[in-house]
């Protein structure tokens, strides 16, 4: 029987990534993936690339995974994935293993947008039956916010940071998401984890289907965005009515908004709380909030135009 | 009943992956080793294995896929080259490191820059320090027994250690002898059904594979690895002992030839043994005592045994076919000069770099080394210790 989803049902699972790690308090990633491993109705194997959730969950003698995981290295984890599955189907068609196993792989977005990218998409091109999950927290934290490619327009870190003649970073995020979804697979999803339930019914929806599956999640990290510790939800929440990180999912190549929020509410309420967009707010950078505000608004309206839903 | 064949060293290497049948191969196609992979594949595409493939889209993504392959539970392997091992290098000390039980054939091949895709030991010396069990094969038929026994050293529960098979790149990979397979019967059961250890796949026990270790036990598990590898030579000669039943053919940690009684002696890797030995042969015959020794359990580097092999000679020379820039000397003379340190009265020794780049090794060079050596064995003075050879001045 499948776990109806209601907050009161998920909570009687039993939580696969146990307390006890090392992440900083108030993180998202562990939230991101204690979510996604209740939803699972199956067994799980993970691989893991190198960032914070790593190396704060996986420390000799310890382990806060209650499920098989497997860390390999930085820019790797969906080719180490690819092999674990590969032989999971090889001693499955030879009769050594008879069970469902899933596998999921959690990245972090260095280890996704950027150095593991080409593992990322071999993986998905060669068509392992696999979820890969990135968890976008918008720069390389666990080496001390530096910027990757995932990195908002114009925020501060600590190898673009802002001063006297550069502002934050002056590229835009590389759309990850879209970039999966021209790999043509069967699902590619974005959520965030303020919202749980859209959050919990696509990792069900992806486990469900054949084939590479990938979903990328806002991950607050208080750490990088220069925020308070109790924020990462309410922060995740604004990420998503600001229409930053709109949620929606492409299967098999229809686009479907899956939240719209009632009244679209200003960049600036995501941007504000957060110390990285500070210099933003400078009235010689009026110009570099209207910029950014003028990409999420291009962003969401190709998304609704391309879901119907304009 | 053994079989006769014309085969290439990469046409015998597949060969070998075929009869032994791995669960997984994770691979990426460089030359000259691709050529075992295309065999290989068209085994799969035609039913005759039940290897599961992951046609990857690096070395580095076909090592990772290997390492995660290994780690759920099963036998795996891969082939590769040159700039594909230096791509893997990452990966190859994770693999080790996880005690991961792999089995890589690596065929020979110079390093960019500039780029050369023929025959000489870079790769494999730039490998031979990243935790993995090394076998170096003289010909065909080496490098099909050594495949064979590389499963059973790697996968050896005392041992658990990736192996690396290395064969010379198109001088021995391209180019057809005459050699014998093994009976596939014979070769299964001797390699046995894979035991898994720790498999990630077993759902019920699960475990955790490449943690974050920091000062604390960091050491302990590097100290633990080089425990293993001291394993490693016993299980090579109880393996080959095994293999002897199976096929005739002797196989030791290194190889002696005519070295029992000889003054003056060559050290020499892979192909070039071959036109070495006869060479040999023809010294022998004008009364001058000269003896080969071919390393072939090249890591862990056998010291004790080889010091003894070489303490009594007057003069050896090393012969590298890869260069340890800045190291003054090359890789296979520095460790035979250490396997030589507890040995006072040892032979005096020197180091010619040959072939590099493919460049031929000709009858005449080892005639050379071998002249330059009955002076050094009379006088016990060397001109120059460490020399290019057949190259241009
Ligand atoms: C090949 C390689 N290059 C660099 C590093 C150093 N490194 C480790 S984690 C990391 C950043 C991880 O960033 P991300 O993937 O975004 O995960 P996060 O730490 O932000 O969760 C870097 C640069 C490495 N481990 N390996
Ligand atoms: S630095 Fe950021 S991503 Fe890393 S553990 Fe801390 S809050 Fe989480
Ligand atoms: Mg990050």
């Amino acid at each position: 029987m499948a776990t109806p989803l209601t907050l009161k049902e998920l909570s009687k699972k039993e939580v696969l990534l146990t307390s006890g790690h090392r992440m900083c308090s108030g993180c998202g990633a562990p939230i991101i993936v204690k979510m996604v491993l209740l939803a699972s109705e199956y067994p799980i194997v993970a691989a893991n690339a190198t960032g914070c959730l790593e190396v704060s969950t996986c420390i000799s003698d310890y382990t806060a995974w209650k499920i098989p995981w497997i860390h390999n290295a930085f820019e790797n984890a969906a080719a180490t994935l690819s092999g674990v599955e590969t032989m999971y189907r090889s001693l499955k068609k030879q009769g050594k293993i008879d069970k469902d196993i899933k596998f999921i792989a959690f990245g972090g977005d260095g280890g996704t947008y950027d150095i593991g990218f080409q593992s990322l998409s071999g993986a998905m091109e060669r068509g392992h039956d696999m979820l890969y999950i990135c968890y976008d927290n918008g720069a390389y934290m666990n080496t001390g916010i530096q910027r990757s490619s995932a990195t908002p327009y114009g925020a501060d870190t600590t190898t673009c940071p802002a001063g006297s003649v550069i502002q934050g970073k002056p590229q835009p995020r590389k759309n990850l998401t879209k970039i999966m979804a021209a790999h043509d697979i069967p699902y590619v999803a974005q959520a965030s984890p303020s919202n749980w339930s859209d959050l919990v019914k696509k990792v069900k929806k992806a486990l469900e289907i054949k084939g590479p599956k990938f979903m990328n999640i806002l991950s607050p990290c208080n750490r990088g965005w220069r925020s308070r510790t109790d924020d990462a939800i309410m922060l995740s929440r604004l990420g998503v009515e600001t229409c930053y990180w709109p949620l929606y999912e492409i299967e098999n190549g229809v686009t479907k908004v899956t939240f719209k929020p009632k009244e679209k509410k200003p960049l600036v309420d995501f941007l504000k709380p957060q110390g990285r967009f500070k210099h933003l707010f400078a009235p010689e950078n009026e110009n570099m909030l209207k910029n950014f505000q003028e990409m999420v608004d291009k962003e969401w309206g190709s998304l609704l135009k391309a879901s119907g839903t304009e | 009943m053994a079989k006769v064949v014309a085969v290439t060293g990469n046409e015998a290497v597949a060969y070998a992956l075929k009869q032994v049948n791995p669960d997984v191969s994770a691979a990426y196609p460089i030359t000259p080793a691709t050529d075992i992979m295309q065999r290989f594949t068209s085994y799969v595409s035609n039913g005759q294995v039940k290897t599961e493939m992951v046609l990857a889209e690096s070395e580095h993504s076909a090592m990772s896929g290997c390492i995660g392959a290994s780690a759920a539970g099963g036998r795996v392997m891969t082939a590769t080259s040159s700039q594909g091992m230096a791509l893997m290098w990452e990966e190859l000390f994770i693999a080790s490191g996880s005690r991961l039980p792999i089995v890589m054939a690596l065929v020979n091949r110079a390093l960019s820059a500039p780029l050369n895709i023929h025959g000489d030991h870079s790769d494999g010396m730039g490998a031979r320090d990243c935790g993995w069990i090394q076998l170096w094969s003289e010909n065909a038929q080496e490098a099909y027994d050594n495949t064979i026994q590389a499963f059973r050293i790697a996968e050896h529960m005392d041992i658990r250690l990736p192996a690396m098979v290395c064969l010379d790149g198109f001088i021995i990979s391209h180019s057809i002898e005459r050699m014998e397979y093994i009976d596939d019967d014979a070769v299964k059961n001797f390699v046995g059904e894979f035991k898994a250890l720790n498999p990630l796949l077993d759902i019920e026990h699960p475990v955790s594979y490449g943690p974050l270790i920091l000062t604390d036990y960091y050491m302990e598990y590097r100290k633990a690895h080089a425990e293993v590898m001291s394993k490693v030579s016993k299980v090579v000669l109880d393996a080959a002992k095994e293999f002897e039943k199976i096929s005739g053919r002797k196989y030791g940690l290194f190889e002696t030839y005519r070295l029992d009684d000889a003054e003056i002696g060559l050290v020499i890797l892979n192909s070039a043994a071959g036109t070495s030995k006869d060479v040999i042969d023809s010294f022998r015959e004008k009364g001058i005592k000269a003896g080969l020794l071919k390393p072939r359990l090249f890591r862990p580097f056998p010291y004790e045994e080889i010091g003894n092999a070489l303490k009594n000679l007057k003069a050896v020379c090393v012969l590298d076919r890869a260069d340890a820039f800045g190291g003054s000397y090359g890789p296979l003379f520095i460790d035979i000069a250490a396997s030589l340190y507890p040995h006072k009265n040892g032979p005096v020794l020197m180091n010619k770099i040959y072939g590099l780049g493919g460049r031929d090794y000709l009858p005449g060079h080892a005639e050379l080394v071998l002249n330059e050596l009955v002076d050094i064995a009379k006088t016990g003075k060397v001109k120059m210790i460490k020399e290019y050879i057949g190259v241009r001045e």
